[in-house]
């Protein structure tokens, strides 16, 4: 696999994303800058200019009509993707970690910092749109539609994810904890004890139906949303910030590395800067990917399954397409199994 | 009154019955001159008007006559009816005579409505007396014995083979594991067998030899199934299907007055040196003498595909029984062919052009010398109706033999010949095309001696050995050639049907004494295999539809790509065969003929060594046949096509059989992919009932090609500009 480098960001990644046809890759840093660049060969489309701080997160809605960002700043601003005006800016209590439009783009979901006396909380906004042109269909609402405040108990929200059909939220805590809600009233439905540190990402499923979290205690963790069933563990020896679940192949794609604050005594070998694969089914280790000399700060793959991208420490994203190899990869297992199938459907149309 | 008493006495009021006589039969007892062993009871004769006695008489008696000297013919009249009886009586001269009527013609159709019964007359004493038991007493049938399913090897789950591995007196039975040692289908057995053991052709039994005569073996344990009482015999042959065992031995049969009741033969097979035995029953079906003068071909009784007929060889005859007719001669009486030299049955059933319905017909061939006004010729006979389908006509030949093609599709009469002077020989091919119309023949003339031949399994193509005519006689010189013919390729839209067969390749100064093709065709081993007067094996592997790009043809118009592929060592190889699949073969030095380097080695068609042993005293290797595949063609050619993907399967079981720390990670990973799929079953059903929400593994995006178009963007950059004043010619 030859990686193709994103060079546009002049400070530590802290989020890629890819756009529903994965033919854009939406990124952004601790520069204040949101850039958009191109899958195919990696150029910058252009970029979201506005913020005043860090941006933590962004997110594009599922018809690349806008891109949201969530900064440092206290605000999340939505952005028009084509043109990349700022079209609307929502001021917050607290700096903004993460955002995340939900699958029906209708809302988007904001992670609060618990800073300054304020609990944090997951917030989401209301989004409305035109069914045919999927633009503002009016001004957006300043007021959140409705705030989930900290679980008493829990530690504060760190990450959030939609499920399928924008019905739950996932929430990942500090304290390791993840919790879900209802996606339409904010309510309260369960939590477990998943992780021992700081969930540090979770991404959902391409169906939104199970999700992986990564969490500063070095394990991956994928988790059936509906009943909180954990059904595999990743264990590796570094402490992760993000994973995500490949489409297509049977891969989980896992990265982190180092502190970013002992990065500067260790060197890249010993710092695990490297993407790793795994076995989504097996939990075996397949492959690691090297190229950043920073911790890996976020992975994301394309929701064809067909190339991923990673933004690192370092301050580049790696975008890597999936070569021959990886798809022709299978353990004879898997060989075999699908070979049975195959003749059953010989059988069957027999 | 006395007087009157006296004529009163009646002869009739005597009690005759009280009076003992004994005293008076015993002086007046009349040595009788009438040997009743003489006299013949014919029963079944017809009856005939009283005018016709004197013919009939006069026929009879002739026919008696050929047992011996006709004394006296009874022919009883019905006195009522005017006409013979039916039955007659029959007076020889002697004893001898007319037990030789009773089994020369006991049972002889006189014609179609009348066969002569001959009975002894001492039998119609014997059997018309009182004490002869007139009611039927059921035979006592021995008690049901189950036998293991005697074709489970086929069950494996990995479908492989067994073979049979031989040394000093021990004999086992393996599972191939290819690369790993042999699993013992069953625990070695020592002196299991006097000298060898032997598979019936589809594999189901195992035959060994001892004293008392050969036992069969089969079903999972191997345990013993039937025995088949014939002291030394010495060889076994068992027929196509199965269906029957063959043996002989150099010591004639002998039955003993008083058999026992389970002694296997009758009377009339005194004297005689080769049996048929049922195999499934062990009950023994017929007894043959051997011809007188003649020498040993064994097998002696050869069989047609089905089992249906069987033949033998006989001076100046051929004879041929009908199995299913209780091995009667089939037409009641043997074939006379003058000088018949040697026959072969087709190994399966031809297709004969003007068969319909695609039956199959029983074939053989048999060839016959030249003699003082016949030529040397080859024929081709259809069995039962006898019908010579083909004659191949011969001159200056001096050996012919009949070689099929296991397909039965053809017959190649390899003819050795010689040139008028005698001196040099030379071969022809004279190859029969079986399924075509008149059964053409196709002629092939070699410059050589061809001294092997051999049809590729599946296919039209054969190999040849010959030995060229050199004027130095030095044996360490090879002399030796192989010779591939393959059939000529036709232009597209040829009208000329003609199949002409073309050597495409030869490879010369060999030593090469052994022709062995792989079952499954394509793959050929020539090899040389130590012999008396051969000292080193050597084995050479041919592809002959070698797929690379250089490959050892001399012409390319034919159906054949020659290529040496392999060339292993084992330099005191005596014995070579091939598993019934086809992917291995097995080579071994055998101790019983050659004393260095005793084992075995078992290659792969590539001629890679996929195992070997060097064992003392290593005896032998034996294949465990294999009935024929079930797939039809079609079938075949599924597999073919999905090859892949079964071979995603097999690479998955020898992974796992290869290392069992490996199998427990397959088993486990087996269990994993199994719960996953169930996991997103279940998510399916789950959400589709709960939330109507259908699941996905991948987004797909259809708009690529549609919504996006490629624009192409020149830019020209222009990196400097520069006007320079340049001073004109003319104003200079």
């Amino acid at each position: 696999m030859r990686p193709i480098l994103l060079k546009g960001h002049e400070r530590s990644l802290t989020q890629v994303k890819f756009n529903r046809e994965g033919d854009l890759i939406f990124s952004c840093a601790k520069d204040s800058v949101a850039s958009v660049w191109y899958a195919i060969n990696g150029e910058r489309l252009g970029t979201f200019e506005g913020h005043q701080g860090t941006i933590w997160s962004i997110d594009v809605d599922r018809f690349t009509q806008y891109a949201v960002t969530g900064s440092a700043d206290f605000s999340i601003k939505l952005w028009d993707v084509q043109t990349g005006q700022n079209v609307y800016t929502w001021k917050t209590k607290t700096p903004v970690r993460r955002v995340e439009f939900s699958p029906s783009g209708d809302k988007f979901l904001a992670v609060l910092d618990g800073v300054m006396g304020y609990p944090g909380s997951v917030t989401v906004y209301d989004l409305p749109r035109s069914n045919e042109t999927q633009k503002l269909s009016q001004e957006p609402s300043a007021e959140p539609a409705f705030d989930i405040l900290t679980h008493e108990g829990f530690e504060i929200a760190s990450v959030a994810a939609w499920s399928f059909q924008d019905r739950f939220i996932a929430v990942g805590h500090k304290d390791g904890r993840v919790s879900k809600y209802d996606g339409a009233t904010g309510e309260f439905i369960d939590a477990l004890e998943l992780h021992t540190q700081s969930v540090s990402d979770i991404q959902f499923s391409p169906d939104g139906t199970y999700f992986i979290t990564s969490s500063r205690d070095s394990d991956a963790k994928l988790v059936d949303i509906e009943t909180l069933e954990v059904l595999k563990t990743y264990e590796t020896d570094c402490p992760l910030n993000s994973a995500c679940i490949t489409p297509i192949k049977q891969f989980v794609i896992l990265g982190g590395g180092q502190d970013a604050k002992d990065v500067t005594t260790t060197s890249s070998r010993e710092g695990k800067f490297e993407a790793r694969l795994y076995h989504k089914i097996f939990q075996d280790e397949i492959g690691r990917v090297k190229g950043h000399f920073g911790p890996l700060n976020c992975v994301a793959v394309s929701p064809q399954g067909t190339s991923y991208a990673s933004g690192g420490e370092d301050g580049f994203v790696r975008l890597h397409h999936f070569d021959k190899s990886y798809f022709d990869f299978k353990y004879d297992v898997e060989k075999s199994a699908e070979a049975q199938k195959h003749m059953q459907g010989l059988e069957s149309s027999a | 009154m006395a007087a009157a008493s006296v004529e009163e006495i009646k002869l009739e009021d005597i009690p005759v019955d009280d009076i003992d006589f004994s005293d008076l039969e015993k002086e007046f007892q009349v040595e009788s001159d009438v040997n009743f062993d003489n006299f013949v009871v014919v029963d079944g004769a017809p009856i005939a008007p009283e005018s016709k006695v004197p013919i009939l008489s006069k026929v009879l008696g002739k026919l008696f006559s050929q047992a011996g000297k006709v004394v006296d013919i009874n022919l009883p009249l019905d006195e009522a009816k005017k006409s013979t009886k039916g039955y007659l009586f029959v007076e020889f001269d002697s004893a001898v005579s007319a037990k030789k009527a009773i089994k020369m013609l006991n049972g002889k159709k006189l014609d179609v409505k009348h066969r002569l019964l001959v009975n002894s007359l001492s039998d119609m004493d014997k059997f018309g007396s009182e004490s002869f038991e007139n009611e039927f007493k059921e035979p006592k049938l021995p008690d049901f014995q189950p036998t293991d399913y005697l074709k489970s090897w086929l069950q494996d789950e990995q479908g492989r083979d067994q073979f049979v591995l031989h040394k000093n007196d021990v004999i086992g039975v393996f599972w191939n594991r290819n690369t790993q040692q042999p699993d013992n289908a069953v625990e070695p057995r020592s002196n299991w067998s006097n000298t060898t053991v032997k598979f019936s052709p589809k594999g189901t039994y195992l035959f060994s030899y001892h004293d008392q005569g050969v036992a069969s073996w089969g079903g999972k344990k191997f345990e013993r199934l039937r025995r088949y009482f014939h002291p030394q015999t010495k060889a076994l042959d068992v027929s196509p299907t199965e269906k029957y065992l063959v043996t002989l031995s150099p010591e004639p049969i002998s039955v003993p007055e008083n058999a026992p009741e389970d002694f296997p033969f009758g009377p009339e097979s005194n004297g005689h040196q080769l049996c048929v035995w049922d195999v499934a029953t062990g009950v023994s079906v017929k007894t043959f003498a051997l011809p007188p003068a003649q020498a040993l071909h064994w097998p002696m009784i050869k069989w047609s595909f089905d089992d249906k007929y069987c033949a033998r060889l006989g001076p100046n005859a051929l004879a041929v029984y009908d199995v299913e007719n209780n091995f009667e001669l089939l037409g009641g009486k043997i074939i006379k062919i003058e000088n018949i030299m040697n026959f072969s049955f087709a190994p399966a059933g031809v297709k004969l052009a003007v068969n319909r319905n695609n039956e199959l017909s029983s074939v053989l061939a048999f060839w016959t010398p030249e003699s003082n006004n016949q030529s040397c010729k080859a024929t081709i006979m259809e069995i039962p109706t006898r019908r010579v389908l083909r004659t191949v006509n011969l001159v200056q030949v001096s050996d012919v033999s009949l070689i099929w093609q296991e397909q039965a599709e053809y017959l190649c009469v390899k003819v050795d010949r010689h040139t008028k002077s005698g001196k040099t020989f030379f071969t022809n091919l004279e190859i029969c095309k079986l399924t075509e119309k008149d059964v053409p023949v196709e002629k092939v003339e070699l410059k050589e001696l061809a001294f092997r031949f051999a049809w590729e399994p599946t296919g039209q193509r054969f190999v040849t050995l010959s030995r060229t005519e050199v004027v130095d006689d030095n044996p360490s010189i090879p002399k030796n050639v192989i010779t591939f013919f393959a059939p000529e390729l036709k232009e597209k839209n040829s009208k000329d049907d003609s199949q002409k067969w073309r050597a495409c390749a030869t490879v010369s100064g060999k030593f090469s004494n052994t022709i062995s093709w792989c079952p499954s065709g394509r793959f050929v081993l020539v090899a040389t295999l130590v012999t008396p007067d051969t000292r080193k094996a050597d084995f050479e592997f041919f592809d002959l539809d070698y797929t690379g790009e250089k490959n050892d043809n001399t012409r390319d118009d034919v159906a054949a790509k020659v290529k040496s592929i392999a060339h292993p060592d084992f330099y005191g190889a005596t014995d070579l065969s091939w598993d019934p699949s086809g992917r291995f073969l097995a080579v071994w030095s055998s101790a019983v003929k050659h004393k260095l380097e005793n084992g075995y080695k078992v290659f792969n068609v590539t001629g890679e060594v996929v195992r070997e042993e060097l064992i003392e005293n290593f005896k032998n290797f034996v294949w465990r046949p294999r009935p024929a595949s079930l797939l039809t063609n079609a079938e075949r050619k599924k597999v073919r096509k999905n090859l892949r993907e079964w071979s995603a399967q097999f690479d998955e079981s020898d992974a796992m059989q290869a290392d069992s720390a490996l199998r427990e990670l397959i088993l486990l990973r087996r269990s994993l992919m199994e719960e996953w799929s169930n996991y997103r079953d279940d998510i399916t059903n789950g959400m589709k009932q709960e939330y109507n929400y259908e699941i996905f593994d991948f987004i797909e995006t259809s708009a690529v090609d549609e919504e996006f178009e490629v624009v192409e963007e020149i830019k020209e950059e222009i990196l400097e500009e520069k006007e320079e004043q340049v001073d004109s010619f003319e104003d200079a």
